[in-house]
């Protein structure tokens, strides 16, 4: 992307100055090498995004943006909630899509002996891969019930405990969430799939804490250096493919109903207030729910994986997210606090502190931002900012970003060689594909340090551990 | 003639079929698209499926036939190698098909499993004549 078609706001800020039907500014968060690096479309879907009406503030591109369908990966728009729209391109159709990571009492000396025994144990145990299912068959009564309960639901089946529901964003389930609007097909594809982690980026790692930035917050969260910790992420499976995938066709022909125009197909949309736009709203909330119920229910088998190697062992919920979203929450605009629809496409919220969604143990630090890396290199957990607050609508990162096609990947690295490239680093992992997991080589994504500090440095969220990978599996 | 084959996007992966017709072009799009989940070659035509549908527009129409088809895929746990559309009729509302897809019960062991097609986009769709073929292509979400 050319420097000279942007606005210079700060060292890390860039600003896509309004031209033609845009309704408000873009904003690009990233250093100078960060944006320079971007795809020209990074800017034409920042742009776009900015033509849909009710976008509020500024269209939004995170440091880790790449181009995407519709909004760009690491987009964010708020929408007025009379004049907005909800676009399926703010959503994608993986809508829930997050991470959680569990905290261990664990520390390094104490797993990494047994790494290979966890991961061979965790990759029996989890169901991973194309069309992999999971036991928890669910009647139709009971997939309404766990899409309107989420991980609640789960929970009181026995998969969990009531703790986990604490430090899951929106406590494990949104409300409003109404089955009547999920497709038969939808729920057909849904079956068994409850508990199963995907495929594509989707991973479960076992991480180590190697690296402290700030020390009064990690102990307010729990974390200690040497500290293992267990990062899962995947989203709401067939489930939100297909609720996706029906309601851009849905959306496609609202957006012609309403004469709304688009600068792009994928941003097929429909005002918030029309018929159409509930029920995406409230089918999507079902997606979001199972995504919640998903990582929930991995969470107990990875739990039970570790009582049977390291008895006696305390796994806890450290925070679950999801960077694929639409939610109503309350933000200040021009000095007045309004419930906003915000669409988060590859963006993780990131939350200052003091709001009331956030856990009174986390609630004076901010929410917990879980940035996932590549298997070799590092995670990241930072914390929300009450800047981030005003210039993001409470919003960073999601990951490193791929450099780097799936093609090309594949045709640089082979997936039994990369394994062993990676044991030699202290990397034990497990996969359902040696060309998915080609496809995830490190290589192939961005510098993830360089993402962070931008984050950090334009105030988004600040840093306060960094994780190392020790054992991986993949789908 | 090449038949199908994949194009580069940063973070998913593009299909695009060629044929002599439209229809010929969908059928090797949707080659295209179960190439990205499994080896083709090593899938059976032991079980049929009808697949219908319709959509406003032919761009349209082909996101609806693959996403129908990883649905139907989805469900009935099959994986698919062969593909038939009779006609595309147009309609008063825009554009129909009844295609056929052929394949098998979904085995890992037999497959060579790659990654999962979460669904098919409307990014970089186009279907058209380009020179003596049709091309039908679109942007894959895994």
């Amino acid at each position: 992307m050319e420097l000279k078609d942007l606005k210079k706001i700060s060292d890390y800020q860039w600003e896509v100055p309004v031209t033609g039907e845009m309704l408000v500014p873009g904003r690009i968060f990233g250093d100078e090498s960060l944006v320079e690096a971007m795809d020209d479309k990074v800017k034409e879907q920042v742009s776009n995004v900015a033509c849909l009406p009710g976008v509020i503030k500024a269209s939004l591109a995170m440091p880790d943006a790449h181009w995407g369908y519709g909004f760009c990966i690491g987009g964010v728009a708020a929408m007025d909630s009379e004049s907005g729209v909800i676009s399926v391109g703010g959503v994608g159709f993986d809508s829930g899509c997050g991470v959680r990571t569990l905290k261990t009492n664990l520390t390094l000396d104490d797993v990494k002996p047994k790494i290979k025994e966890l991961i061979d144990l965790l990759f029996k145990v989890v169901p991973v891969g194309l069309g992999s299912r999971g036991k928890i068959i669910l009647s139709p009564q009971e997939a309404d019930e766990l899409f309107r309960e989420g991980a609640r639901w789960v929970i009181k089946k026995g998969y969990g405990i009531e703790d986990d529901l604490e430090y899951i964003e929106d406590k494990g389930f949104l409300d409003g969430a109404e089955p009547a609007y999920v497709s038969e097909t939808a729920k057909k594809r849904e079956k068994g799939q409850v508990g199963t982690l995907g495929s594509g980026n989707h991973y479960l790692e076992v991480q180590y804490i190697d690296k402290i930035f700030d020390q009064d917050s990690a102990e307010k969260f729990g974390l200690f250096k040497n500290q293992i910790l267990v990062s899962i992420h995947c989203g709401s499976r067939a489930l939100g493919h297909q609720i996706g995938t029906d309601y851009l066709k849905i959306l496609a022909d609202a957006s012609r109903k309403y004469g709304i125009k688009i600068k792009d197909r994928e941003l097929v949309c429909a005002p918030i207030k029309s018929s159409e736009g509930k029920k995406y709203a409230m089918a999507n909330l079902c997606a979001l729910n199972y995504s919640y119920a998903n990582r929930q229910v991995i969470s107990h088998l990875t739990r039970n994986c570790f009582e049977k190697i390291f008895p006696g062992v305390k796994v806890k919920t450290f925070w679950d997210l999801t960077h694929n979203s639409a939610r109503w929450e309350e933000h200040e605009i021009n000095k007045e606090l309004k419930i906003v629809l915000v669409h988060r496409k590859g963006s993780t919220r990131a939350f200052g502190p003091n709001r009331k969604e956030l856990p009174l143990k986390y609630r004076d630090v901010g929410q917990p931002v879980i940035v996932g890396g590549t298997m070799g290199t590092y995670s990241f957990i930072l914390r929300g900012t009450s800047l981030g607050m005003e210039l993001a609508f409470g919003s960073a990162c999601h990951g490193a970003g791929r450099s780097m096609s799936r093609i090309q990947a594949k045709k640089k690295w082979y997936g039994e060689k990369l394994i062993k490239e990676l044991e030699v680093k202290g990397i034990y992992s497990r996969t359902a594909s040696f060309s998915g997991f080609a496809e995830e080589a490190p290589g192939a994504y961005k510098d993830i340090a360089q993402v962070i500090e931008a984050v950090h440095n334009a105030g988004l969220a600040k840093k306060v551990v960094r994780m190392r990978p020790l054992g991986v599996i993949k789908g | 003639m090449v038949k199908y084959g994949q194009f580069e996007h940063k973070a998913d992966i593009g299909v695009r079929g060629y044929g002599k017709t439209i229809e010929e072009a969908f059928e090797n799009g949707a080659k295209a698209l179960f190439e990205i989940m499994v080896n083709l070659k090593k899938i059976e035509k032991k079980k049929k499926v009808k697949i219908k549908c319709q959509a406003a527009n032919l761009e349209e129409l082909f996101v609806e036939w693959l996403n129908a088809l990883l649905s139907e895929a989805g469900i009935k746990n099959l994986i698919f190698s062969d593909f038939k559309i009779n006609k595309i009729e147009k309609e008063n509302s825009g554009y129909a098909l009844l295609g056929v897809a052929q394949g098998e019960k979904f085995n890992p062991t037999k497959h060579e499993p790659k990654i999962e097609a979460k669904a098919a986009t409307y990014s970089q769709l186009e279907v058209g004549k380009k020179g003596k073929y049709y091309i039908a292509q679109t942007i894959i979400d895994v």
